[in-house]
């Protein structure tokens, strides 16, 4: 039998305020265990919550820039459980009304091509503290740095049907919450992390399968492999004879598999109730037009742009939208000059693999959008090659000549050399020093032609203008009579 | 004199006939005497109390200050107190010292009055009786077999025996009205949301109310004019001008119409509370004011509404109490479930557990709808009953609780029979409005009767104005229980 797997999505993305959710403490990452746990975060007695409205501003740009229904009127609410990261016994999240409802985000699937995946709703709630088990010789260590932390709980439907969709759509909402500057999307620092609900089911049959939900998973990979895994072990199960009980997964990442946390029946009755705290959020129309305006044009905004102003291929152009600073760097590098073409080729190629190699962002890089432009500027106006202008970006890229393409040019002489009478003079040497080859050539050994150019441009130090030397080249052999 | 309504010592102060550090003095030696007896206070800062009686007197001689300035006060032990141990009646928090002062605490300190103690409760508010504290029963004044009524038993005694002037309470059900009544004082809980929450020890979120119990109307507005106020911390805290709840207490009741609901009046009250009410209304009636009958339809609801939704909010307010990060834990335990269930098992008495119970129940998966969802429904038609009898009236009154004080142990066993002392206060919750509980008589058992003015939101000024007018007419307030006389 043939299996589809149905994948759904909840996300956990960190909003990028100054201070919590429910408390003026700092949300910094990295400080000293409890130096960030104000009395409200470590639930003194007496504390009450007040609402940051950042992180409201902050889910209402979400929801509008996908598409979702920013509802008027949220509620909070308690979701009690004990444990000892959780201060107060329970956390103040969103239930029965989420700030965001519907809204969708567009991946492109390598077995569909362009899907749409539909979201069920965002809401806001709070982190939980840390528990820490390591250090304490058999006691357990609690940091409440991170409790109270905001955080915007994005939960799409079971639209995915592949680890891959997964991962496409996983992708596109991290570039989304970084583009839209809600998020930082740091991985490792745990700012965004997903819980996937995964079953399996025939091919064909419309009705789903049982799911069982992996939680916290911290990487694209991760996400990935549990998927495989859970898919592999359901199929298995099934197939045994065997049915799935939905529960909570684990997924251990050293061992590739996912391993049982809870079954149903352990499930916690969380009593959801709306927190008596908390007045009902109101979000009017005047909040939301403020926040609308100043919303940076978006991803696919961006890439129709590029593609009509640009006139790039929808390929580069989506390329080019990946991330926010990518797009950036290709607008300044445009706005200083450089061809819109020659530029995304640059970007794309010698700049992307740059930014790999070093496994930085384009928002960090060495070179400039500025300095880039003046590079590109220079291979247009014939004063260097496309070939030298790779070693002038590397010098660029390391910082030589503070980046600066012409102080590399100049300090380095790969000035082009476009006299017809230079390059003539090397070509006529070329031609005495090599009689073999182009007698080769004359025999109709093509190829003997490239070998002769090579001579030429190693004799130039590569600085010779390859058009110029084709063109010379090729009337000097016409002419050649040994 | 050191016995006198704040309004007086106000002006003993100001012609320096009186200093804070002598009424301060005072009112300790006169704790240090009662309270063996009436336990109304878990705990005494004299030190503390005598430091900020010199600082009001210095803060007098230096220039103007405050009505409140140099007088004495006690706060409830559900109230955080910076540095003081602050209690809420429980094992829980038994030396459980506060880091920060609640909001109220704050003001009354900013308004220069002076912190002698904190006064005795049922443990986390939860009582009618104040039978229910970890440091053991309060006792009632005007007997000490009985009692003072609760949550706010500490204070209402501690105001009733003359041993502060005034004192802080919460108010939750009738928290602060019902012992009010049972003690023979005035007890005001003010409109949710005039006094912020801030540092209150939470019971029920959407009900707990902290309000004042001193010994006259015009006391409770002297002390809700320096307590009432926003409070950014709050966010249930409103955001209105400031208002002076004097203003209106000379105001004659002519005009004045009273409702009478006709399901305050049925049975199940004590026919000495009756004759005490009727007796009050004809005096009110002869002070200018009409009666008219108006229903609360839904009023008889209100008891069961209110132990669904308190005891909901409470299964949630009281889980932080986990012995984790502050507060009682076991001292054995194996594992974390186990120091959880040691922890609340030792740290709670029996009517907090009871409660976190039924909350926890009322709140689960499968009885959420039934319960919690149904409890909500039937209080907005509480409220709508209200508002439809404002419509004929300005005020709505009857007896704070049908019965007088009764003796100490006779409902403990009976939490219904309890829960039923709170039948005529708790609708006051349920909407958010003002209410006050203010003496009209005795039984013959010479135990007090309170009256019990129910109001508009907001309407605190028309409550205290009417409680004043009687109060001008009547001397009932002004009977100190034998044995506390000065």
């Amino acid at each position: 039998m043939k299996w589809e797997v149905v994948i759904g999505l909840e996300t956990h993305a960190q909003l990028s305020t100054v201070s919590k959710i429910f408390s003026g403490a700092a949300t910094a990452f990295g400080a000293e265990p409890n130096t960030q746990a104000c009395a409200v975060d470590i639930a003194l007695p007496g504390v009450l919550p007040v609402l940051n409205k950042g992180a409201v501003e902050r889910a209402i740009r979400f929801g509008l820039a996908v598409g979702g229904t920013i509802n008027r009127r949220s509620v909070f609410a308690r979701k009690n459980y004990f444990y000892p990261d959780l201060p107060k016994g329970y956390q103040i999240s969103q239930y029965e009304i989420p700030v965001v409802q519907g809204g969708s985000i567009r991946i492109a699937s390598p077995m569909r091509g362009e899907v749409e995946v539909r979201l069920t709703r965002a809401h806001l709630e709070e982190d939980a503290g840390k528990s820490l088990h390591e250090d304490f010789h058999g006691m357990t260590g609690i940091d409440l740095n991170r409790a109270g932390t905001p955080l915007l709980e994005i939960v799409s439907e079971p639209d995915l049907r592949s680890s891959e969709e997964a991962v496409a759509y996983a992708k596109a909402l991290h570039s989304l919450v970084r583009w839209i500057d809600i998020c930082d999307g740091n991985m490792q620092e745990g700012s965004f992390r997903f819980d996937a609900n995964v079953s399996v089911r025939p091919v064909g049959e419309p009705k789903l399968g049982t799911r069982c939900e992996i939680k916290n998973l911290n990487s694209f990979r991760f996400l990935q492999q549990a998927i495989e895994f859970e898919l592999r072990r359901q199929v298995e199960l099934i197939e045994d004879g065997g049915r799935v009980e939905q529960e909570t997964r684990l997924f251990d990442p050293d061992r590739g598999e996912t391993r049982s946390m809870r079954t149903k029946e352990e499930a916690h009755d969380y009593r959801y109730f709306p927190d008596p705290d908390l007045p009902p959020l109101t979000i009017d129309e005047a909040w939301i037009a403020r926040v609308k305006a100043a919303l940076p044009e978006l991803p696919e905004a961006k890439r129709q742009r590029f593609v009509d102003q640009y006139r790039l291929s929808p390929v580069e152009a989506a390329s080019l939208t990946a991330s926010v600073a990518l797009a950036r760097h290709f607008e300044a590098t445009v706005q200083a000059g450089a061809e819109a073409k020659l530029a995304a080729n640059w970007m794309l190629g010698e700049f992307s693999a740059a930014l790999n190699r070093d496994e930085i962002d384009a928002s960090t890089a060495p070179v400039s959008g500025q300095q880039l432009g003046a590079l590109l500027r220079r291979i247009a106006d014939g004063t260097i090659s496309g070939k030298i202008a790779k070693d002038v970006f590397d010098a660029m890229w390391a910082g030589e000549g503070g980046s600066d393409p012409d102080a590399i040019i100049a300090a380095r002489g790969l000035r082009q050399i476009s006299d017809a009478g230079a390059i003539e003079k090397v070509v006529d040497e070329v031609l005495a020093a090599n009689t073999a080859t182009v007698a080769e050539f004359k025999a109709g050994k093509e190829k003997a032609f490239n070998s002769l150019v090579g001579k030429v441009m190693a004799a130039t130090r590569g600085k010779a203008n390859p058009a110029q030397v084709n063109a010379i080249l090729r009337q000097k052999l016409k002419a050649y009579a040994p | 004199m050191f016995t006198a309504p704040i309004a007086e010592l106000s002006a003993a102060l100001a012609a320096k006939r009186v200093s804070a550090v002598e009424l301060t003095t005072s009112a300790l030696a006169r704790i240090d005497a009662a309270n063996p007896q009436l336990n109304a206070f878990a705990t005494i800062d004299p030190d503390g109390a005598l430091a900020r009686a010199r600082d009001a007197d210095a803060a007098r001689a230096a220039g103007t200050v405050g009505p409140l300035a140099g007088i004495p006060v006690a706060h409830k032990d559900v109230l955080m107190t910076a540095g003081l141990r602050t209690t809420c009646g429980s094992r829980m928090l038994a030396n459980f010292v506060a880091p920060y002062d609640a909001f109220v605490v704050q003001k009354l300190r900013d308004a220069g009055m002076v912190l002698v103690g904190k006064t005795n409760m049922d443990e986390f508010a939860m009582g009618s009786s104040n039978e229910n504290s970890f440091f053991g029963p309060v006792r009632n004044p005007w007997n000490p077999d009985y009692v003072p009524g609760g949550s706010s038993g500490g204070s209402a005694a501690a105001v009733a025996a003359r041993l502060v002037p005034a004192a802080t309470g919460t108010d939750t059900g009738g928290s602060i009205r019902q012992p009010a009544a049972l003690s023979g004082i005035s007890g005001l809980k003010p409109t949710y949301g005039v006094c912020s929450r801030y540092g209150l020890i939470a019971f029920a979120s959407s009900l707990d109310t902290p309000g004042v119990l001193a010994q006259t109307a015009h006391d409770c507005a002297l002390l809700l004019n320096a307590m009432a106020g926003h409070d950014p911390r709050d966010s249930t805290s409103l955001d209105r001008p400031i208002e002076d709840y004097t203003r209106d207490l000379a105001r004659p009741l002519k005009g004045l119409r009273i409702g009478l609901p006709k399901e305050y009046f049925g049975e199940g009250t004590e026919p000495s509370v009756v004759k005490a009410i009727d007796a009050a209304l004809a005096e009110l009636r002869g002070l200018g004011a009409t009666t008219v009958e108006v229903s609360l339809p839904s009023v008889d609801l209100a008891v069961p509404v209110y132990y669904v939704i308190a005891s909901a909010e409470a299964s949630s307010n009281l889980s932080r109490f986990d012995g984790v990060r502050y507060g009682h834990r076991a001292a054995r335990y194996a594992d974390l479930a186990d120091m959880y269930q040691k922890t609340r098992a030792q740290g709670f008495g029996a009517e907090v557990k009871r409660r976190i119970l039924v909350g926890t129940y009322v709140l689960s998966h499968g009885y959420y709808d039934a319960y919690y969802l149904k409890a909500q429904q039937v209080r907005r038609r509480i409220a709508e009953d209200f508002r439809r009898a404002y419509e004929r009236c300005d005020v709505i009154v009857g007896p704070t609780s049908p019965t007088t004080a009764f003796r100490l142990g006779d409902k403990v066993d009976n939490p219904v029979k309890m829960y039923l002392n709170d039948i005529f206060t708790v609708a006051a919750n349920l909407i958010g409005a003002p209410g006050i509980s203010i003496p009209c008589g005795f039984d013959r058992q010479g135990l007090p009767v309170g009256m019990l003015l129910q109001g508009r939101h907001f309407g605190e000024a028309t409550l205290l104005n009417v409680a004043h007018q009687y109060q001008l007419a009547t001397d009932w307030h002004a009977r100190v229980p034998p044995g506390f006389a000065p």
